[in-house]
């Protein structure tokens, strides 16, 4: 395990530019904001000395780079400032809504996966059948189709007309999980159309390339049956490849799940963002961006970490 | 127009990774639409839809903000053929209007992450070094944010409005494109011809410019068709959240929006601007695959 010890420990070092970058982005929003942002914060109508105050003590008046490692200072002790609009600390705005956004964003990816992963196989076994066609074809319009109109046609049928599901809301999973798992289907189905898509794609062309590959025709030419080369030596190989895939898809759910989030009115950190943006309350903006960019990041560790663990290589090659 | 076929171009089989001399791409055009008929229909769609963007006033049925109060929430009928939203403002006619903001909107942003990822990508696998190191870890930064959380924030900031919102989206391809164009520079960089030229004494910018640019930039095109369906589907999303198109104006995101309102009175509603986002971002992602193919002959045969 030395090897995955030490591999985890040289990505963490090559994670802290990167989060750095992240948040640096994140706190310069605030220069974005045309305007002095003292005057935003105080309120139009604020007299001259409470500008000047709250100048000060938001620390506006001192050079950039300082008002960045305060600014990083306060949120390493978890200060993500109050929000503009309710006043609520926004560590407790986020703290509350974001396990709605974590519920949904796993219940695709896991729909995504047990979806899109056997399309892909089946696409690549079968390749240039009538089937593989349609597959291709699918995950074509998967990742064309406007993940929010999908919700919307999924309300309109299975909540409006048939009844099945609530059209929105949702429940807290630690109060009610099979009542917050019931409220998540629609919106978890509609997420998941982009990474079924994606997967099925990426599956099917890595799959046929290994099948394509040298060390497969020699399997084949000593007699192997093509279930065991495709069991044993074909999906190993595509293994990590799906992994890694799999991993980069919470990128593209948690940009999805802004919008389906408010087709479905789910109380996540994507409605509060996109609400948030709307009524320019910077600091809500700010935290929710901040703590998306490191559950991406972390993310992309875990997966590092799993393929190393499946393959040992990866953690010497690293 | 030449009519040469497709597949007999002696381009990059032997060399995928496009170090080779500078092939001159001379491809008949109409060979091109001929061997790969989605890419046909895609491109006629898509010049039908420049048109009707640009033809809108004109052949619209209806002024885009015209309220008919009597007939609000129509379903399909011979005066409107797509029926009537909340206001009674004929469907047809927004979805034709709504066509210029998706484009303008798409292209806006694609333009913008051109106009910053190409030179960046460009500098920095030519001078390589610290810059190239330093850039490069700015460009994961930005890439580990989920591209549409980006946008959102940075709309927030510069303030709501489908300009500024399609500038924040420019901004998160910026990095994406950066990262193509360096890979690629880095292989066209140390090519002979290169080389070559820089033995006759060509500066840094002739080189850039006349070599390693117009050798570099293929792997972009592609990834820029396939950006123009990615930025529609933002705009349209955006739009959807009140963060982009300001009403009235119209666009597909902004009708989705109204007609998921109204959706238990006229569900007829939601449909034909979910298929005008659907079709036009299906037109651009297989024009781009086209495109792939066309500049790689290897990828066919996979």
């Amino acid at each position: 395990m030395h090897g995955i010890a030490g591999m985890i420990a040289r990505r963490l070092g090559q994670l802290v530019p990167v989060a750095i970058v992240a948040t640096f982005v994140v706190f310069s929003l605030v220069f974005l904001m045309p305007g002095d942002p003292a005057i935003i914060i105080a309120g139009e109508y604020a007299t001259p000395e409470r500008i000047a105050e709250i100048r000060h003590l938001h620390g506006f008046d001192q050079p950039m780079l300082i008002q960045y490692v305060n600014w990083l200072w306060k949120v390493l002790h978890f200060d993500l400032g109050t929000s503009l609009y309710s006043s609520e600390e926004v560590a407790r705005l986020i703290v509350d809504r974001l396990p709605h956004t974590i519920l949904l964003v796993v219940y695709a990816l896991i729909l995504g996966a047990a979806v899109g992963i056997p399309l892909g196989i089946l696409a690549a076994t079968e390749q240039g059948s009538t089937l593989d066609k349609i597959i291709t074809t699918t995950a074509s319009l998967g990742v064309a189709i406007p993940n929010f109109w999908l919700g919307i046609i999924l309300v309109t049928f299975f909540a409006l007309t048939w009844r099945i599901f609530p059209a929105t809301g949702a429940t807290p999973f630690w109060q009610d999980p099979v009542e917050a798992i019931y409220y998540a289907t629609l919106p978890a189905i509609a997420l998941s159309t982009g990474v079924v898509a994606v997967l099925a794609r990426q599956v099917r062309s890595a799959l046929l390339e290994v099948l394509g590959s040298q060390y497969i025709r020699t399997l084949r030419a000593k007699g192997l049956s093509s279930g065991a080369i495709l069991w044993k030596h074909g999906l190993r190989n595509v293994a990590a490849t799906m992994l890694t895939i799999t991993g980069l898809q919470v990128n593209r759910l948690f940009s999805s799940a802004v919008i389906l989030e408010a087709v479905f009115a789910v109380p996540g950190v994507g409605s509060l963002i996109s609400y948030s943006a709307l009524n320019k309350d910077i600091p809500v903006v700010q935290g929710i961006a901040l703590m998306l960019v490191i559950m991406v990041i972390l993310t992309n560790l875990l997966v590092d970490v799993l393929n190393a663990i499946l393959d040992p290589r990866v953690a010497a090659s690293t | 127009m030449t009519d040469t076929d497709v597949t007999t171009i002696p381009a990059a089989r032997t060399a995928p990774t496009r170090a080779a001399p500078p092939a001159p791409a001379r491809f008949g055009f109409w060979a091109w639409m001929r061997s790969d008929k989605r890419a046909a229909v895609s491109l006629a769609y898509l010049l039908l839809l420049v048109a009707t963007a640009i033809l809108a006033p004109y052949v619209a049925p209806y002024p885009p903000n015209e309220q008919n109060l009597l007939d609000l929430l129509m379903p399909p009928s011979e005066a409107h053929w797509l029926g009537t939203d909340d206001l009674g403002r004929d469907t047809l006619s927004r979805l034709m209007h709504g066509s210029y903001n998706a484009l303008y909107a798409a292209f806006l942003a694609v333009g913008i992450g051109v106009t910053i990822g190409v030179p960046v990508g460009v500098f920095i696998g030519f001078v390589g070094g610290w810059v190239d190191e330093l850039i490069s870890r700015v460009i994961d930064g930005i890439l580990a944010f989920p591209p549409l959380v980006l946008a959102v924030a940075v709309t927030g900031a510069l303030g709501i409005g489908l300009t500024n919102a399609m500038i924040a989206v420019g901004f998160a391809f910026a990095p994406v494109i950066a990262r193509t164009m360096r890979a690629q520079t880095l292989v066209v960089k140390n090519a002979l011809y290169v080389e070559a030229a820089q033995g006759f004494g060509g500066s840094r910018a002739h080189l850039i410019v006349r070599h390693i640019l117009p050798n570099a930039i293929q792997p972009v095109i592609v990834e820029v068709t396939l950006m123009l369906a990615v930025a529609l589907l933002a705009e349209a999303g955006l739009s959807f959240l009140s963060l982009g198109v300001q009403p009235p104006e119209s666009s597909w995101g902004g009708m989705l929006a109204r007609a998921y309102h109204y959706v238990e009175v006229a569900p007829a509603q939601m449909f034909a601007p979910g298929l005008a986002i659907l079709f036009t971002a299906l037109a651009f992602n297989a024009l781009g695959e086209s495109i792939r193919v066309l500049l790689d002959p290897t990828i066919k045969r996979r």
